[in-house]
């Protein structure tokens, strides 16, 4: 039993080094600020309020083509097709017009194959993006490619039609 | 496989976890699926003293043997347990089709230690007890498994000609729901522990020449890092954290340097870097993917993945940087290149049709052999003896750890209770300490 007990003792110092790298995420926890403001009563109640009736960002207005973020490839291609320029356009002149605003490009890859070449395709992905959107005047520091690889699948099945979705890259803005 | 065979084993099985229930908890299961066509006959009799240990040592011993596929096991049920070469009679062993026959003894030593006297008997010889190995195994308690493994290893080369790698262990990736583990194991399965845990993935480990340390690469900032960690301590270390994605490690043979895939430069291109980050040099120029860097035995040459082509395909240069010459020609998808420990061959994933499959190709004459048949096979790893090679594939949507040997005719499936595993690394072998 005594045997147990040690095992268990180090499996919990081990995890203890091991979920300490994981504490730098928080502060990655900026979505809540771009919420409507929460109440400042002492209250623990942490309900937004009423969102306030003002004019909606366009890049969340589901009218507008900056609400269309994700441009997506045929396999083992990171070729734009031409149906996804005029959403990417869209983006380059707002960032352009939007010195402020900052994007990560994140290039993704269907789980088929080689993780680490689908990590390479994943950034090859998400720079296609980058360098129109730069063509198009935005700044070098307003961008950032990573690239995910096959790692977090927006659809997980076995089939094209959870891989198509999977082949792409996500324009997404800081804050959000 | 015979039935009885595969119910011997499942019993052997069986035993194993209910004897060691906390260790087994984690363990990986292993089921072979093929076998040699000529199987040496061996037996290993029950060790003298090792009823007083949970852990059965002869039952391990014959449990790596047959997990080889090139033993086949002689019953020892109902025959005299000898307590030294002396009380082997031959002619009985011999009788029941047995070549070798091991035996040993469990002596305590003063202060808690452990020895154990291993011999490998000739059962062949009619006349006399000619003795094949004998060995005095210094070892303690929580180190009889250890123990175990190394005489595999011994009877595994006196009969084979080649070195065993039971004494060694894995390092592979378990997803269950949302939390990634990196853990480390013993050959067989056995003793599994996480060394890092993460709700981001974890990817592409590999064990420092020397088996003391891993690197591998973490999305637990959000984008891929490559950190090297140390075993013994827990300790972690960032190997590359530049602007982009950082991936792909690969150790030097002499464990100085790493080489990763870093994106700095806009696309994927190998470089190489001291294990603590400095030192940072880039080795491939091209204006496509470069990638999946692997250092040959002697430290000469990498290969890596590469499109320049206009498709994946596998390339050579020389480890200091160099002009690179294209390996493999047949298909349009070839990556994940591994030089085998010998560094005349190197495993890869082909793509044919639809399913990858793990392949290998000697490098002189450029001769390829598909080893597998599955889907979705990905993550060649060599055993350090280089018999047999350890693979990521899919069974069922399930991830689970699959090997083959080196010729294609032994086939095991490794896998846990729940879960998805993957990304496995075979580790250097662990020599019994003097």
């Amino acid at each position: 039993m005594k045997r147990v007990y040690l095992s268990l003792i180090v499996v919990s110092l081990l995890s203890a080094c091991a979920s300490e790298p994981q504490k730098t995420q928080t502060p990655v926890q900026v979505e809540d600020r771009t919420q409507a403001p929460k109440t400042t009563t002492q209250s623990a109640d942490t309900r937004p309020l009423t969102p306030p009736v003002q004019s909606v960002s366009p890049l969340k207005d589901p009218n507008n083509v900056l609400s269309k973020r994700s441009v997506f490839y045929d396999y083992d291609s990171y070729d734009v097709k031409p149906e996804y320029k005029s959403m990417i356009e869209a983006h380059g002149q707002y960032l352009a017009s939007n010195p402020k605003a900052k994007v990560f490009l994140q290039g993704n890859a269907d789980e088929r194959g080689s993780r680490e070449y689908n990590i390479s395709l994943g950034t090859k992905r998400a720079e296609s993006v980058r360098k129109m959107l730069s063509v198009l005047g935005a700044k070098e520091e307003q961008m950032e490619s990573v690239s995910f690889g096959e790692e977090k699948p927006r659809a997980e099945c076995p089939e094209e039609s959870c891989w198509s979705q999977n082949r792409r890259t996500d324009i997404v803005y800081q804050g959000e | 496989m015979t039935r009885t065979r595969l119910n011997k084993l499942m019993c052997l099985a069986a035993l194993a976890l209910s004897c060691a229930a906390f260790n087994a908890r984690a363990a990986l299961t292993i089921e072979i699926t093929g076998g040699a066509t000529l199987q040496i006959p061996v037996a290993i009799a029950p060790f003298t003293g090792e009823e007083s240990y949970p852990d059965k040592l002869s039952q391990i011993v014959a449990a790596d043997l047959a997990r080889s596929g090139l033993f086949k096991l002689i019953d020892t049920a109902g025959m005299p347990v000898p307590r030294g070469p002396q009380e082997v009679r031959v002619a009985d062993w011999k009788a029941k089709g047995t070549v070798a026959l091991a035996i040993a003894n469990i002596v305590a030593q003063p202060g808690g230690k452990l020895d154990v006297q291993f011999r490998l008997i000739d059962t062949l010889r009619q006349d006399q007890v000619v003795q094949l190995a004998g060995y005095s195994l210094p070892t303690s308690p929580a180190q009889l498994r250890l123990t175990a493994h190394q005489i595999a290893d011994i009877i595994f080369e006196k009969l084979t000609g080649d070195p065993g790698a039971f004494s060694t262990r894995i390092a592979y990736i378990t997803k269950r729901g949302p939390v990634f583990d990196l853990q480390v194991a013993d050959s067989d399965g056995y003793n599994a522990q996480t060394v890092f845990s993460s709700r981001e993935p974890i990817i592409s480990p590999v064990w420092s020449p020397d088996g003391a340390r891993l690197a591998y690469v973490a999305f637990d900032q959000k984008k891929p890092i490559v950190y090297v960690q140390n075993l013994a301590t827990g300790q972690r270390q960032i190997a590359a954290n530049l602007k982009g994605n950082n991936s792909a490690p690969a150790w030097s043979p002499d464990g100085r340097q790493i080489a990763v895939v870093l994106t700095r430069d806009g696309h994927s291109q190998i470089y190489t870097t001291n294990t603590d980050g400095s030192g940072l040099k880039r080795l491939s120029n091209s204006a496509g993917i470069d990638t999946e860097p692997n250092w040959s035995p002697d430290g000469k040459y990498l290969l890596f993945t590469s499109d320049r082509g206009g498709s994946p395909q596998i390339y050579r240069m020389p480890s200091y940087g160099g002009e690179p010459v294209r390996l493999t020609f047949e298909g349009s998808y070839n990556v994940s290149p591994r030089y085998s420990p010998d560094g005349k061959s190197f495993a890869f994933i082909q793509r044919e049709g639809s399913q990858f499959r793990v392949a290998v190709q000697d490098i002189v004459s450029g001769q390829v052999q598909v080893l597998t048949n599955n889907a979705q096979d990905e993550s060649p790893s060599w055993a350090p003896n280089g018999k047999m090679i350890l693979y990521a594939t899919t069974v069922l949507g399930r991830g689970v750890l699959s090997a083959v040997s080196s010729d294609g005719r032994v086939k095991q499936k490794l896998s846990t209770q729940s879960g998805d595993v993957r990304e496995p690394a075979w580790g250097p072998l662990i020599k019994p300490k003097p």
